[in-house]
């Protein structure tokens, strides 16, 4: 066990790939001599070469169609997407190569191709670098799609990812770069597409994934002083997602909200609540309630405290399930 | 790549001597009068002492971020000054300058940097000037199809300078290797659009030096989509008023686009976010650092006989700007919450009215003590 950020995190996950499989390559826009806008490539470039870290030409399609080109050759690419309003540029190779080439070519090859991006809000910045875009990638099949929400899980979901022989895009929480958490350098905890209880409880079940999994914890510790026991799963994996966990989860407690940054309206609340429904409907008391960004785009600065999901606001969806 | 000739009309020390590049554009920059370079040197001293304002505003925890315009004041200006009232202008995100001399209350630029909404200024009522574009590249197809409607509109071509519309749109050297840039010169060069690309080439997209963009001088590039390309000091800021200018008026007499692409520097950092002692080295910023914009045409004033009394009227003048964006930002209120949900849509949109009422009773109910 050693404690450190999830930059680091990432970080030395992305060096042990590198150290394993000499075909996997790091390719971005800043990845290089300045190890990325937000060090996550650090140092890696002075130690693996120019060739396996490269700071590409500006951009986003280019770096991902080259990436489709560097794996149809037998390469393993990491592409690094600088913030998540860039990688719109990249939306065409992603869902209409990438994700479809592996079933184009009948599974005699496969597109190990890891899309990194750093997403959602928190850090005060101006348009287009705070923007929560997972439910695209999610709805398109083809694709696998995760979101670490701890140092621990971004060390090893990064591996696990780059392993893969499928394409991941890996969403990285940048509101939470930077606070620290025990990682366990041994041997992972779980499978890469397994959602995981992260606190126990049995009032009701508060499901979320990336930034958000640190506010339901704070929710349910506030909620506990209160007298109510509140569960939290951290979804972990957007596509596929591991149901068991949650539906479990869901038939002990009969009350479940779902929480994301990105807007409610098709978000991946959506479909949980719907999946939950399906699946625990005899179990719930009260409708699956979904606490998310509103349906705007994201709001300029001075105005996104109010627009991102904070732990009163899932409490308040907390007393309204309670309410039913 | 640096070697490639360029056009310069003011050598380092500002002495007027036209490169063998500059001499189409030679009479242009010799007929500038010492009025209109006194107005240049002040637009680029308000530039610099905004930028100065602005950044330490930032540091103190009123932006959300600061780019900067330090060491391309010349091309910012130059270029601007040269477009006429009816032109229209895409920038990208650090032409401060031109944005001032077309008419922007400099204040909103530090709105919009402070994240009070995201679009702060109306081009209509700011000369022309378009919104800033953050996504690289995007905002060349918009001039470009803007261009493409003054044509269809016989706005442009009628022989009638005083009238005849042009675009002018900027772009930085990283933002060349866009997929949306090149179409966009694509589109341009096949509809003949009355339009100019301003590319600041300041050597650097954040830590990735242009190198990586370009193996030959991105002025050269123009020749294969079909249009003349220019490669011009851009920290000469008589060069980039003469050649810009005669490349906006070939556009709107119906010659076509063009390419400028006017070599500067960044002297500061990226952004305020950025530290450029990661990846470049110290003397090479030193070495543009002795090459700066104001000082250029400062000492080429000197020599015209200007009086040091008008220089320190200038920079008073800068710093009572600088002073009052200062004055301005510190007393802005917070943006009203239902600005969020205010103009996502054209047409009422039902999801909008009910989130505002959700939000404002939530807001509500925890009786201000939040
Ligand atoms: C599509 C897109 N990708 C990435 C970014 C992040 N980014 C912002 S500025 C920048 C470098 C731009 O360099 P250049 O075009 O030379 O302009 P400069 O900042 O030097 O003026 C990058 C990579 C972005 N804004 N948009
Ligand atoms: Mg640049």
């Amino acid at each position: 066990m050693t404690t450190m950020p999830m930059v680091r995190a990432l970080n030395a996950g992305l060096k042990q790939a590198m150290a394993d499989d000499a075909k996997v390559l790091l390719m971005g826009e800043d990845v290089g001599a300045l190890g990325g806008v937000f060090r996550v490539t650090e140092g890696l470039q002075a130690e693996f070469g120019d060739q396996r870290v490269l700071d590409t030409p500006l951009a986003e399609s280019g770096i991902v169609g080259a990436a489709i080109g560097l794996a149809l050759r037998g390469y393993r690419p990491v592409c690094e997407i600088q913030f998540d309003g860039f990688v719109y540029p990249a939306f065409d190779q992603i869902t209409s190569q990438l994700a479809k080439i592996t079933n184009r070519h009948q599974g005699r090859l496969s597109m190990p191709i890891v899309i990194r991006i750093p997403y959602g809000g928190h850090i005060g910045a101006v348009e287009h670098h705070q923007e929560s875009p997972e439910t695209l990638f999610a709805h398109t099949a083809g694709l696998r799609v995760v979101s670490p929400s701890t140092p621990n899980d971004a060390y090893w979901m990064i591996q696990q990812s780059i392993a893969s022989n499928d394409p991941v895009v890996f969403f990285e929480p940048k509101g939470r770069y930077w606070p620290k958490g025990e990682v366990d350098l041994a041997r992972p905890a779980l499978d890469l597409h397994a959602s995981r209880v992260v606190r126990t409880g049995t009032d009701a079940t508060l499901i979320g994934y990336g930034p958000m999994v640190s506010v339901l914890l704070a929710a349910a510790e506030v909620a506990a002083e209160e007298g109510r026991s509140l569960e939290v799963v951290d979804v972990r994996s957007l596509s596929p997602i591991d149901w068991q966990p949650i539906v479990a989860s869901v038939e002990k407690t009969g009350r479940a909200i779902v929480a994301h940054e990105a807007s409610g309206f098709l978000g991946l609340g959506a479909e949980i609540a719907a999946t939950v429904t399906e699946r625990a409907f005899y179990s719930l008391e009260a409708p699956v309630l979904r606490v998310t960004g509103f349906d705007i785009p994201f709001p300029p600065a001075r105005l996104e405290k109010l627009h991102l999901p904070d732990a009163d606001r899932v409490l308040d969806a907390v007393d309204r399930a309670f309410a039913y | 790549m640096a070697d490639s000739p360029a056009v310069s009309v003011l050598d380092e020390h500002g002495a007027f001597r036209p490169t063998a590049a500059a001499e189409p554009y030679a009479d242009r920059a010799a007929s500038v009068t010492t009025e209109q370079k006194l107005r240049f040197l002040t637009d680029m001293v308000e530039t610099r002492a905004f930028d100065v304002a602005a950044a330490n505003l930032q540091r103190q925890g009123h932006l959300a971020l600061w780019v900067s315009s330090w060491g391309q004041e010349a091309a910012q200006v130059g270029s601007a000054r040269a477009t006429r009232p009816q032109d229209t202008v895409f920038p990208a995100y650090r032409e401060h300058a031109v944005g001032m001399i077309r008419g922007l209350d400099p204040l909103a630029i530090v709105r919009l940097l402070r994240g009070v909404a995201h679009g702060t200024w109306d081009p209509a009522e700011s000369g022309n000037f378009q919104h800033y574009c953050l996504v690289l590249g995007s905002q060349t197809l918009h001039a470009t199809g803007f261009a493409m409607g003054v044509q269809f509109d016989g706005a442009t071509a009628t022989g009638d300078p005083e009238r005849d519309e042009a675009v002018i749109v900027y772009l930085g050297d990283g933002a060349t290797s866009q997929g949306d840039s090149n179409e966009a010169l694509v589109f341009a060069a096949s509809y003949r659009t009355p339009q100019v690309f301003f590319i600041q080439n300041n050597h650097w997209a954040i830590s990735v030096p242009v190198e990586r963009q370009s193996r030959v001088p991105l002025a050269q590039r123009a020749s294969g989509f079909g249009m003349p390309g220019v490669r011009i000091d851009g920290n000469d800021v008589l060069a980039a008023y003469a050649v810009t200018g005669s490349m906006l008026d070939a556009a709107r007499s119906g010659e076509g686009p063009g390419l400028i692409e006017a070599l500067t520097y960044r002297i500061g950092g990226h952004s305020s976010s950025d530290d450029p002692t990661k990846y470049r080295a110290e003397e090479e910023l030193q070495r543009w650092a002795l090459l700066d914009p104001i000082l250029r045409l400062r000492r080429h004033l000197e020599v015209e006989g200007v009086g040091a009394e008008v220089f320190d009227g200038i920079d008073a003048r800068a710093a009572d700007l600088a002073a009052d964006v200062r004055r301005r930002t510190l007393e802005l209120t917070e943006p009203p919450v239902a600005s969020m949900f205010e103009h996502v849509y054209a047409e009422p949109h039902p999801l909008m009215d009910e989130q505002l009422r959700w939000l404002q009773d939530y807001e509500a109910s925890f009786g201000g003590d939040r």
